[in-house]
């Protein structure tokens, strides 16, 4: 289920049919299905779906980041490279210079015995075979870039000296040191507090308008999406369900997923003794093959047998090119209206 | 820092004064007469007086307690009865035995058993992880007297590559004196080696998994980076703990090690004091051995500091 | 990710959970091997005084050093001309007491004080200091104090091995009361109101039961190869009483006349040790819950 990409002009990163599965003590674990996604210069495209739907397994495929056991086939191209296979020495050159990665937990994801100006130093001086000095002192650049104060002091702390807001923001620093093409940020702001979290997405803004850098943003958190996002892939059980530029997605979702998602966080103006919440009710299946099914039928409202008997493709939906979704029975408008 | 070292002299100083009482409660509960026990080959009943005089027998505990603590700070541990030799001269020369035995042993163990604990964690799943952990195991179970007494038969006797028994001083002759120990040195090490091993393998599993290598995979790093300068960094932290607290059963090893190989250190020294019932030099191996733990264990910590920087700060082990 | 996780219950040691360790266990083809070793050297070491083919004290000073593989004697005889077989096997009961009752001594004194340290804040501290004070006393030293005022026998050394493994029980029995005290369904029953006691009976101690167990088959190894170390040198068993260590110290002394004496006590030894460890692994593999260690 490969689809055409959106745009070609600019494309930096191209994945293509990509899919992943896990063999485990029961048996295979299909963990992504087909993926695909582009992600055009300096362009915020985010990632959203339930915790286990693909979408982390996903972001860490694109650099060949996921165990030796994990099997992956498919294509994620960085402009025009082939990442997926590629040998191990020409994915670490492609590593924290191309492409580079933030993670959920700031604090474990830190190396706790070496001092933050360490860490990000260190990244220099693989990729731009910098002397330590220099490193050095190009950390306490970074630092003050992603607007840490005092950066000259700071750049001799240890991880656990830092709060929660600025070892995510020595993350970002080390991310971009060498001035990658692509972030993936995967759920960078779950694990901080809402006030520290919008600070970290204009962090994230600032960078891409500066730098020029494509950002991926992995999370489950649709206001995070609403509110740095340019385009939105919608994920569900392994699969891309619908992919949409963020306004259009908001404003008329296809798949009865995304519908779900979107009635299922709140929304300003809406009080909770009027709405309710609506939860979508079931659990994300893991499977073990992908079936030639809706994997979303048993917890759709508008499921039928067709849904059950074969797969969706996305495809265009409504009157943009740009809006796609994998739906037999796509949403009739304003379902969040309907839901009153 | 400070405050995390303060805390620690002073527990470290606490559990040396309660391992001295429970030294001295212990001399007090020997069976007969302790001036009997003090007083070696004359026991005339002049000499008896003396010796209670002396030793200050004839006074209420907790002064005798005060001025054994003053004797054992000056070194006085009493004269052995069987050689009517001091204590502490016997000391002089069994110590520097034991002492070059157990630092080799260490340092022989720690470079076998963080290297292969590495290895098996880095190799997981394959052969060489298979071979290392067979290794840990037997070494884990292995009686190692027993191997001792097989290399002493089957390896020193009948092929005369090491002597089977004896010592020469290392400033006397450095080349002879590594020719006697080097053989003692590797048994005692197979035991320490076996458990800094699993040790290492499960801190290097733990380390290997975590989300902070999974960063440095991130960042582009070779694999031998991210293996020694992030992984085998935090996993040392616990290898030393491991060390320092296995620091006992070295000396136990030791004792054992010393026996088989006849070597002159603290080991036999103590053995043939048990046989012997020489008491004041069972008393000063006890508390010495005591001593040397707390104090190990206190620079070890201080290590641990060194090697973690969140304990700098927080005065806990994270 | 997290695929496959079963939510699992602590409030009680469930069912399920222990049909899932057995049948890890079952499973670990190493598990099943060490277990049928041990019980056939528990056996042994039961039924010995019934299956050795000699009474331990018979000599014969006729055939003295009899090599393996003599008729009658199938591994042989000693300086004594007693039946090595027979001692090899009382000696292995000998060993399997030392260790019982060693690591009996270490929890009956241990699992207490450990979830003493591990709940009550206050006690914490206290104890930390005994645990330091027992730790700066090895094993050796501490059979060595013991038997200069007790006397050398198998209990004494079985009480000094036991006493110096106390400061292992404590460790892993506080680090798991503390663990298990952050729990939720813990602290449901202290705000229900449960006493201390109830909950350090009913809650804490049936969940701590698995980290006990490793460590009981961990320390019982340590504790067979200190009783060996321990009658080597005279400290532990005493003559004419079959052990394994004894009968080592004396192939040393006979080692130019019967240098196979030597081997097979320490096999043994090594035999039963490994045993008890491989099991252990498996043990503390299969209780893990995840599961991922082998």
């Amino acid at each position: 289920m490969t689809t055409a990409p959106a745009s070609t002009a600019t494309t930096v990163l191209e994945m293509r049919d990509l899919s992943v599965s896990f063999p485990t003590e029961t048996g295979t674990v299909s963990a992504v299905d087909g993926a695909a996604l582009d992600l055009a210069a300096g362009e915020i495209v985010g990632m959203v779906g339930e915790s286990g739907c693909g979408k982390s397994v996903t972001g860490m495929s694109i650099a060949g980041l996921l165990p030796g056991s994990a099997r992956v086939t498919g294509s994620v191209r960085l402009n025009g490279t082939e990442l997926v296979g590629a040998r191990e020495s020409a994915l670490r050159r492609v590593r924290g210079r191309e492409i580079a990665y933030i993670f959920q937990e700031p604090m474990t994801s830190l190396n706790p015995v070496l001092t933050v100006g360490r860490q990000i130093g260190e990244v220099l001086q693989v990729h731009e075979r910098m002397s330590r000095r220099a490193a050095h002192a190009r950390a306490v650049e970074l630092l003050t870039l992603v607007g840490i104060p005092s950066a000259t002091h700071r750049v001799g702390a240890y991880p656990h000296q830092l709060s929660g807001g600025m070892r995510q923001r020595v993350m970002i620093a080390m991310a971009v040191a060498c001035g990658p093409k692509v972030l993936v940020a995967d759920e960078p702001t779950t694990a901080l507090d809402v006030t520290v979290q919008a600070g970290i997405l204009q962090v994230l803004r600032d960078l891409r308008d500066r730098l020029g850098t494509s950002i991926l943003i992995i999370t489950h958190d649709l206001g995070v999406i609403a509110d740095i996002a340019d385009r939105v892939v919608v994920m569900y059980a392994g699969r891309v369900v619908e992919r949409a530029p963020v306004t259009d997605l908001f404003a008329r979702p296809y798949h009865h997923y995304t519908a779900g998602l979107l009635s299922a966080s709140p929304k300003p103006g809406r009080h909770a003794s009027t709405a309710r919440l609506a939860e979508i009710p079931g659990l994300v299946p893991v499977l073990s093959t992908q079936p030639d099914a809706c994997t979303f039928a048993d917890r759709c409202p508008a499921a039928d047998a067709r849904c059950r008997e074969s797969a969706p493709p996305l495809e265009v939906a409504g009157d943009g090119t740009d809006h796609l979704a994998a739906c037999w029975h796509p949403c009739p408008p304003q379902p969040r209206e309907a839901n009153r | 820092m400070a405050r995390y070292l303060l805390t620690r002299a002073w527990q470290s100083a606490l559990t040396l004064l309660l391992s001295t009482i429970v030294v001295f409660v212990g001399v007090r509960a020997l069976p007969g007469d302790p001036a009997l026990a003090l007083a070696g080959e004359d026991r005339s009943p002049e000499a008896l007086e003396a010796i209670r005089r002396h030793y200050g027998l004839d006074q209420p505990l907790p002064v005798q307690f005060a001025q054994y603590v003053e004797r054992v700070a000056q070194g006085d541990f009493g004269v052995s009865i069987r050689t009517g030799t001091p204590v502490s001269s016997m000391l002089t020369t069994a110590l520097p035995v034991t002492v070059e035995l157990s630092v080799l042993a260490i340092a022989i163990a720690s470079l076998l058993g963080v290297g292969a604990g590495v290895l098996a964690a880095v190799r997981r799943g394959r052969p060489a992880e298979w071979f290392a952990n067979a290794l840990a195991l037997i070494g884990l179970s292995v009686p190692h007297f027993w191997l001792g007494l097989l290399a002493i038969l089957y390896l020193s006797v009948a092929t005369g590559l090491f002597p089977a028994s004896g010592f020469v001083p290392l400033l006397e002759d450095p080349v002879d004196n590594l020719h006697h120990i080097v053989l003692p040195a590797v048994i005692l090490g197979t035991g320490l080696a076996a458990i800094i091993m699993r040790q290492t393998r499960s801190a290097m599993l733990d380390s290997l998994s975590s989300d902070y290598v999974r960063t440095a995979k991130a960042k582009g790093l070779r694999p031998r980076a991210v293996v020694t300068r992030h992984a085998l960094r935090n996993s040392l932290i616990v290898v030393v703990t491991v060390v320092g607290l296995q620091l006992g059963g070295l000396i136990s090893g030791a004792v054992v090690t010393e026996q088989i190989f006849g070597l002159p250190g603290f080991g036999k020294m103590t053995i043939d004091a048990v046989f012997q019932r020489d008491y004041p030099v069972i008393q000063a191996v006890v508390l010495l051995t005591a001593t040397a733990y707390i104090v190990i264990n206190f620079f070890v910590d201080l290590l641990y500091s060194v090697i973690d920087p969140r304990i700098r700060v927080t005065g806990n082990p994270a | 990710m997290t695929v496959l996780t079963v939510p699992m219950a602590e409030t009680a040691v469930s069912v399920t959970r222990r049909t899932r360790v057995l049948r890890r266990l079952r499973r670990n083809p190493l598990a099943v091997v060490s277990f049928v070793v041990l019980a056939l050297a528990a056996a042994v070491a039961l039924l010995s005084p019934w299956l050795a083919p000699y009474s331990v004290d018979q000599t014969d000073f006729a055939r003295t050093f009899a090599p393996p593989g003599t008729a009658g004697h199938l591994l042989g005889t000693d300086d004594l001309g007693r039946d090595v077989l027979s001692r090899i096997m009382l000696g292995a009961r000998a060993s399997l007491q030392v260790g019982l009752l060693a690591v009996a001594t270490s929890l009956v004194v241990g699992v207490p004080l450990g979830l003493a340290a591990g709940y009550f804040r206050a006690w914490d501290a206290v104890i930390s200091r005994f645990t330091d004070l027992l730790l700066a006393f090895p094993f050796l030293i501490m059979a060595v104090g013991l038997a200069a005022i007790r006397g050398a026998s198998l209990g004494n050394a079985a009480v000094a091995i036991g006493i110096a493994q106390i400061p292992g029980v404590i460790r892993v029995v506080r680090s798991d009361t503390l663990r298990l005290k952050s729990l939720d369904f813990v602290a449901a029953a202290v705000v229900d109101g449960a006493s201390d006691l109830w909950v350090l009976a009913r809650h804490i101690l049936p969940n701590a039961t698995s980290v006990i167990l490793v460590q009981a088959t961990v320390a019982i190894p340590a504790a067979i190869l200190g009783e060996a170390v321990l009658s080597f040198l005279g400290l532990g068993i005493q003559p004419p009483a079959p052990s394994l260590g004894t009968m080592l110290a004396t192939a040393q002394q006979f080692a130019a006349r019967a240098p196979w004496a030597a081997v097979l006590p320490g096999v043994v030894i090594m035999g039963l040790a490994l045993a008890f460890n491989v099991f252990g692994d498996a043990l503390r593999d299969a209780l893990d819950p995840k599961g991922d260690r082998r």
